[in-house]
């Protein structure tokens, strides 16, 4: 059964349909990539499935159970976890501190016990906090920990936000542009880090505009083009669709296409 | 010598009042964005109702205990009913919604209660005491020790605990505090009850000196404000530099100058502050990358 069903999904601003009737399903451990050029309501669809925007249509399902609309802290309770292309971090507070932040949900304490200090309390936070560490060495800040989140680079911040998510133990991940910014080394690094969350059972959805990253690791690509979907399928399949292919280099490039797969099939 | 003591002891106590409202704006600041007016409403309320429940009988700490209760049960409705309703509505909205609530407030307060001036016994008995040629009142102290207790208890609320914690992670990003499991409108009621509770336990503890009636409010909103502006808004350490200062600063000007202009002095001063400090003495510079 599919983890996250998206359910003919839609919102329209203004009059303007940013996204219109959208469905494709997320199986658990797949990697699912939304595609499309600039504009073609993928950022628009992410917010909708994590309850930043409430859908105007359509449904959400998270394991069987309609979640359209739940608020971002009730997703993250059920196992939806996401990071934003242009980033959601505690700028004030130590990187270390941003990824204990990511526990708050497997903490269970009292008020009293951490006023007292109680050693059930200290044992708690130390912890959450090796917690903490391992999941930054994993993303590579660990040299980073003690710095102030809002000296890091882009890149670093990034995977920060990634650590951050992965601290919630989610069963879906969502991740917005996550190589954005990012070098050759870094973006392998991050297609390095999507691989692993993956094959230990988390589902991925990506947004991501590096195709050659999209191509790599996706099991699956939904494209989007003025908030339709316009096709859908395994990589191979997807890039060689001739309404992908018009969507992102225009008309032409999808005649030459076409006239291409002509004369192969000749 | 005795004088500059005396000035002392008497700004030190009202400046600890002061910082106990800064700290109410700056616990709301830091949760919404919202600069509440309605704020020294809640020290008015700790005052009123701890008047009226020591009339209807009460012993006095059954009667502070009902007035900070019931303050901070006021301060969550503010919260529920006029500044929930309008989430999503400019920060600018919401503060003119406080000031509709501060007067709101003194209305219903002018008809639950009475216009009349009221004050009662000071915990400790209202005989002053003597100390290197200054009378200090035992209320003073009470204050001064009033006003520490909430900072430290405050101190150890956000630096130990886990909801402390997740208010201070709202505050720094609202958003990726909800990304982290974080229900970020429970931290909102709870900062507005926390703030209220603050501004009651001042208004309660500040009574007997300075007396209370349903009209206090506003001017004490507006110090308050001062206050957190000074020490630099959203930050506790600065809200009670912040009011200590103010208040030092008006006793010493009605002391060696003259209680005429003991505000203007004090405004002369914030206005110079933050003409080289924007921020406040201990604000953070806002810088947000996009």
């Amino acid at each position: 059964m599919s983890l996250l069903q998206v359910e003919g999904v839609g919102i329209a601003f203004g009059g303007i349909k940013a996204v219109d009737d959208v469905s494709f399903a997320v199986k658990p451990g797949e990697i699912v990539s939304v595609i499309g050029p600039n504009g073609a309501g993928k950022t628009t669809l992410f917010n909708m499935i994590s309850g930043i925007y409430l859908p105007g249509a359509g449904r959400v399902m998270l394991d069987g159970q309609d979640v359209t609309g739940l608020a971002p802290h009730r997703l993250a309770e059920r196992g939806l976890s996401r990071t934003f292309q242009n980033l959601q971090i505690f700028q004030a507070m130590s990187v270390l501190d941003n990824a204990m932040a990511g526990h708050h949900l497997r903490e269970r304490s009292s008020v009293l016990a951490d006023l007292l200090g109680l050693p059930a309390s200290r044992r708690r936070t130390r912890a959450t906090r090796a917690s903490a560490l391992q999941l930054l060495e994993r993303v590579g800040l660990t040299r980073a920990a003690f710095r102030e989140a809002s000296a890091l680079s882009y890149g670093a911040l990034k995977r920060l936000e990634i650590a951050r998510a992965l601290a919630l133990e989610p069963r879906i991940l969502l991740l917005d542009e996550p190589a954005a910014g990012c070098n050759a080394v870094e973006t392998e690094e991050i297609d390095r880090l999507i691989a692993e969350i993956a094959a230990a059972g988390t589902a991925i959805l990506l947004v991501e505009h590096d195709m050659k990253l999209v191509m790599r690791i996706s099991g699956h690509i939904v494209v989007l083009d003025h908030g339709v979907k316009i096709a859908e399928g395994d990589p191979a399949k997807v890039s060689r669709d001739p309404k992908v292919i018009a969507a992102y280099l225009g008309t032409d490039a999808a005649a030459a296409s076409r006239e291409e797969g002509a004369d192969a099939d000749g | 010598m005795a004088d500059l003591l005396q000035f002392l002891v008497s700004g030190i106590t009202v400046g600890a009042v002061y910082a106990l409202l800064a700290l109410g704006f700056t616990i709301i600041f830091n949760a919404s964005d919202v600069v509440n007016f309605a704020q020294g409403e809640f020290v008015m309320l700790g005052g009123m109702i701890t008047v009226f429940a020591l009339a209807a009988g009460l012993p006095l700490g059954l009667a502070a205990l009902i007035a900070i209760v019931l303050t901070a049960g006021i301060g969550v409705l503010l919260n529920k009913l006029a500044i929930e309703p309008a989430r999503g509505a400019p920060v600018v909205s919401l503060i003119i919604i406080t000031i509709g609530a501060s007067i709101f407030i003194q209305g219903v307060a002018q008809i639950v209660f009475d216009k009349q001036i009221h004050r009662y016994p000071g915990i400790s008995g209202d005989a002053p005491l003597r100390f290197a040629g200054a009378t200090i009142l035992p209320q003073s102290l009470w204050v001064i020790f009033g006003a520490t207790a909430v900072f430290v208890a405050l101190w150890l609320f956000f630096t130990r605990t886990l909801t402390g914690r997740a208010v201070l992670a709202t505050a720094n990003n609202r958003l990726a505090a909800a990304l982290v499991g974080i229900n970020t409108r429970y931290i909102m009621t709870l900062s507005f009850g926390l703030s209220a509770a603050i501004g009651a336990l001042a208004g309660l503890l500040i009574t007997p000196i300075t007396l209370t009636s349903y009209d206090v409010g506003i001017p004490l909103a507006l110090k308050g404000f001062a206050a957190a502006m000074l020490g630099g808004l959203g930050n506790p350490f600065g809200a009670l530099v912040g009011g200590l200062l103010l208040g030092v600063l008006e006793a010493l000007t009605a002391g060696y100058i003259s209680s005429q202009y003991k505000d203007a002095v004090a405004f002369i001063v914030i206005i110079g502050v933050l003409f080289v400090m924007p921020q406040g003495l201990f604000g953070r510079k806002s810088t947000e990358r996009v």
